[in-house]
């Protein structure tokens, strides 16, 4: 019994690790989708703040300052975005695509110039990474039944990032329905006529919505190679962006539900790990190309009608022309 | 001070100037509009009176003149400007964000601080006053999408209030109420007024015009040629100002000779996809020598009808006799052959339905005869043939320019209309379905347009007109049914018909009929009935 809930416990705080960088990405994306713009170039600035973050801290060996450019690098990208999709209403997927390519390809050319160990950062030592925290009396409290293995296993015991990454979900909600930056981010998203209208400018809107989103991305990117992992490798965020981009539609563009389709996609990728050569009985070996793929299998099967319909913000994907 | 308050004007354009590249919007448009008064403009599509308004509203730049609001003069670069000003602006499609509520809408923009709670607890509170003091009452936490036109409309008004405004603009703001959300809209104008507000109003709808102005002006090409009090002119006068010709505003014709119904429609019932009723056990019958008019607010049920009458929607229920042809849910027939038996079928929505905007205007007035072999030669489309043919009906219908190779989309909306009638009618159809042919269409063209429906009719054709207009209901039909969310709610010879009565048929405010009822009316409708109907209204009235 105590095994089978150690076990849990473990595939809930594997998938909490797992999760923190899709709630990060997926956040980035609400702001930009809600906004009338949508940001399939998440894996892209991802994947760029991820090379960033991971080249800083290997050289000034402090993973903050990976952290930092990480943003900065990922902000870059976003207002790429924005000077292509709002600026001269080029086509949003396009762009997305675009940069999602740009960055494949840069950051190996890069990795190659730069540290000549085929595309990858040097490996990191602890000085340059977000190490797990251990809160207050984990191990005192751990003998009490249930909740003491509950808290030091689950809760305690993660990096910075993972903290914040569920920190920001509440912070997101608050910000996109309780104050004026997110009545006009909602309304700019769904009429922005309405909002050029009033007299506010619909593109600073939209910049700004794809500034905020080029900073969880950054993070999110950081995340990756510098607390995840020790190192940037090729590719690393392997489809990470396009999850988080279907846990939006799964969370009908709302903080709360987005973060609960991250926890899901996470989980299924955390128990892909656990059951990986684990022989169930009367079905023998799931072979883990299956439940590698099970969260798009579910993603589809779900938006094709279980959990009814999915209606993004209506100008997202559209350019605004003002005319009359 | 107050002494030169009164004196000066609300707004005051000077020598307004606006070019879009070879297009001269406004050329030295002067205007001035009086405290307190309401103003109308008037002026055909492309006048200039819409650029106008974004000028003044911020939302364009004039390229010269000066623009005097409330006596002071300002260059606005935005609409935030105009609104500080005093300006408020209801467009023609409103600026609404639909899964909003009304308080949400109403604040955007003037949120009052970074944080909404504080702004939202002192907009319900302002609005609430707003509300009573206008008689502009709305329930301020039901989403947009939940509210009919005419409230979404308030909202709007509202919205304006809300920020301030002193000046209020209204573009074309009747077209899509029925005639009594229109004299509630008339009321709250006179409320406004009485508070000073200042209207501007932009129609085309002269009636309107005569009704609640106090003075008109009137814009053609993108100048200003008239400024008249309401009380010393008359529709006849702006007509003439706004075409500069004399126009016939009422439709010249003979009374009908009806004969044989040549369309029988049974108990029609479509359902739209997903499954709910769009028109439900629509019966009557279209018959030689007539013109039926389709009379309804927009969208109930006259886009279904007429998409099943042209074969184009398929029916769940019901049956069509057309031209001695049967059709139902079963056996349907296709817009092609219906067209090969002699029925034509003009569009409600031209760009979406009647002509492909990027092709010529030959090919356009091609669509859905390209298999006639007096264009083709053998298996090739004979491209000079296609524009011979284009050209005769350009002719015949009067479009300009009269230029075959000309894209589609460059064509003025009235002769974009020009081109599609031609093609249809010209073929001489036996049923003719036309809808909203004089949408967005310039008086010049709609005097045009409703003498060639009249022709058709005198010649023994038998036409349905669907319409949202009901001056040209009126006008131009011999029998009226009204829809109204998908059922006919009211029947009734154009003789005994009166705008009063018709509203309040769209608004289906008289009993239901009964649909068998009125299955096999063999004389146009008995005079029994439409005095039942005028009865109807009368107890309606005793009621109020």
């Amino acid at each position: 019994m105590s095994d089978v809930f150690l076990t849990l416990l473990l595939t809930l705080d594997a998938t909490l690790r797992v999760s923190a960088p899709l709630v990060l990405a997926a956040m980035a994306g609400l702001f930009a989708e809600r906004s009338g713009v949508v940001d399939i170039g998440l894996e892209g600035k991802m994947l760029a703040s991820a090379f960033a973050a991971a080249s800083v801290a290997a050289v000034v060996g402090s993973p903050w300052a990976g952290l930092g450019v990480a943003i900065i690098v990922s902000c870059g990208f976003a207002m790429l975005h924005g000077f292509a999709t709002i600026t001269h209403r080029g086509d949003q997927i396009v762009s997305g695509v675009a940069i999602n390519i740009l960055v494949g390809g840069l950051t190996i050319i890069l990795g190659l110039a730069w540290f000549h160990q085929g595309g990858l950062t040097p490996a990191l030592n602890n000085e340059s990474r977000f190490l797990s925290i251990t809160l207050p009396y984990a191990q005192q409290l751990a003998f009490i039944p249930v909740l003491g293995p509950i808290y030091k296993e689950l809760i305690s015991g993660h990096n910075i990032l993972v903290y914040l990454a569920f920190g920001v979900v509440p912070m997101v909600w608050w910000v996109v329905f309780r104050t004026r930056f997110g009545l006009r981010l909602r309304a700019v998203g769904e009429n922005p006529k309405a909002v050029d209208t009033a007299g506010l400018s619909v593109i600073k809107l939209r910049y700004k919505a794809l500034l905020v989103g080029g900073v969880l991305c950054g993070i999110a990117g950081a995340y990756i190679s510098t607390a995840h992992n020790a190192q940037f490798t090729r590719d690393m965020t392997a489809g990470q962006g396009y999850i988080a981009l279907a846990a939006l539609i799964f969370g009908k563009w709302r903080p709360l539900t987005v973060m609960l389709a991250c926890l899901l996609f996470g989980f299924l990728d955390a128990l892909a790990v656990r059951l990986q050569g684990v022989v169930i009985p009367g079905i023998g070996e799931i072979p883990v190309q299956f439940i590698e793929a099970a969260p798009y299998l579910l993603t589809v099967i779900l938006l094709a009608g279980f959990i009814g319909r999915a209606i993004p913000p209506k100008a997202s994907g559209k350019a605004y022309l003002k005319e009359r | 001070m107050n002494l030169i308050m009164t004196d000066t004007f609300a707004i005051e354009l000077t020598d307004i100037d606006k070019r879009f590249g070879a297009v001269h919007a406004n050329n030295k448009v002067c205007l001035q509009v009086k405290r307190g008064n309401i103003h109308g403009i008037v002026g055909e599509n492309g006048a200039g009176k819409s650029t106008l308004m974004s000028i003044l509203y911020g939302f364009y730049q004039a390229d010269a003149g000066q623009i005097d609001v409330l006596g002071e003069t300002y260059t606005f670069t935005d609409s935030h400007q105009a609104i500080a000003a005093g300006i408020g602006m209801v467009h023609q499609h409103f600026m609404l964000v639909e899964n909003f509520t009304v308080l949400e809408n109403v604040i955007l923009g003037c949120e009052g601080g970074a944080l909404l709670a504080d702004g939202l607890a002192a907009a319900r509170k302002e609005l609430t006053r707003l509300g009573d003091e206008y008689g502009l009452k709305v329930d301020l936490d039901t989403t947009i999408d939940q509210l009919s036109v005419g409230l979404q409309q308030r909202v709007e008004i509202l919205k304006a209030l809300y920020k301030g405004a002193k000046i209020l603009i209204l573009d074309e703001p009747t077209g899509v109420l029925t005639p009594q959300e229109t004299e509630e809209l008339f009321r709250i104008f006179n409320a406004l007024k009485q508070q000073g507000v200042t209207i501007m109003l932009i129609t085309h709808k002269l009636r309107e015009i005569m009704s609640i102005t106090d003075q008109v002006s009137v814009m053609r090409a993108g100048q200003m040629v008239a400024h008249r009090d309401t009380q010393d002119t008359s529709r006849e006068e702006l007509a003439e100002l706004m075409v500069g010709r004399k126009v016939l505003l009422q439709v010249d014709k003979k009374p009908a000779n009806i004969r044989a119904p040549l369309m029988k429609v049974k108990r029609l019932t479509v359902a739209d996809s997903q499954g709910i009723n769009r028109l439900k056990d629509v019966s009557f019958e279209l018959r030689a020598g007539e013109v039926l008019g389709v009379a309804g607010v927009s969208g109930n049920g006259q886009t279904e009808l007429l998409e099943a009458l042209s074969g184009i929607t398929p029916m769940t229920s019901g049956s069509i006799e057309v031209l001695g042809f049967e059709m139902d849910a079963k056996n349907p027939l296709t817009p092609d052959r219906l067209r090969e038996l002699g029925l034509a079928h003009v569009p409600e929505d031209r760009h979406r339905m009647g002509l492909i905007v990027d092709f010529s205007a030959s090919e356009s007035a091609l669509l859905g005869y390209h298999t006639d072999p007096k264009v083709n030669s053998g298996i090739w489309l004979s491209n000079s043939k296609v524009e011979a043919n284009c050209q005769a009906l350009m002719t015949a219908f009067d479009v300009r320019p009269a230029d075959p190779q000309l894209k589609s989309a460059n064509f003025s909306g009235g002769n974009q209309q020009k081109l599609i009638l031609a093609r249809e009618m010209e073929r001489n159809p036996d049923v003719l379905l036309i809808g909203q042919p004089t949408r967005g269409v310039d008086i010049g063209a709609i005097e045009f347009i409703h003498q060639r429906i009249i022709d058709m009719r005198d010649a023994g054709k038998a036409v349905l007109l669907v319409s949202v207009e009901l001056d040209e209901i009126m006008s131009v039909s011999d029998r009226i049914i009204v829809l109204c969310d998908g059922e006919i709610s009211g029947r009734i010879n154009t003789a005994d018909a009166d705008e009063r009565t018709l509203g309040m048929m769209m608004a289906n405010a008289l009993d239901p009929i009964d649909p068998l009822q009125t299955m096999d009316d063999q004389q146009a409708f008995s005079k029994q009935e439409s005095n039942q109907v005028s009865s109807q209204v009368a107890s309606q009235e005793n009621k109020l």
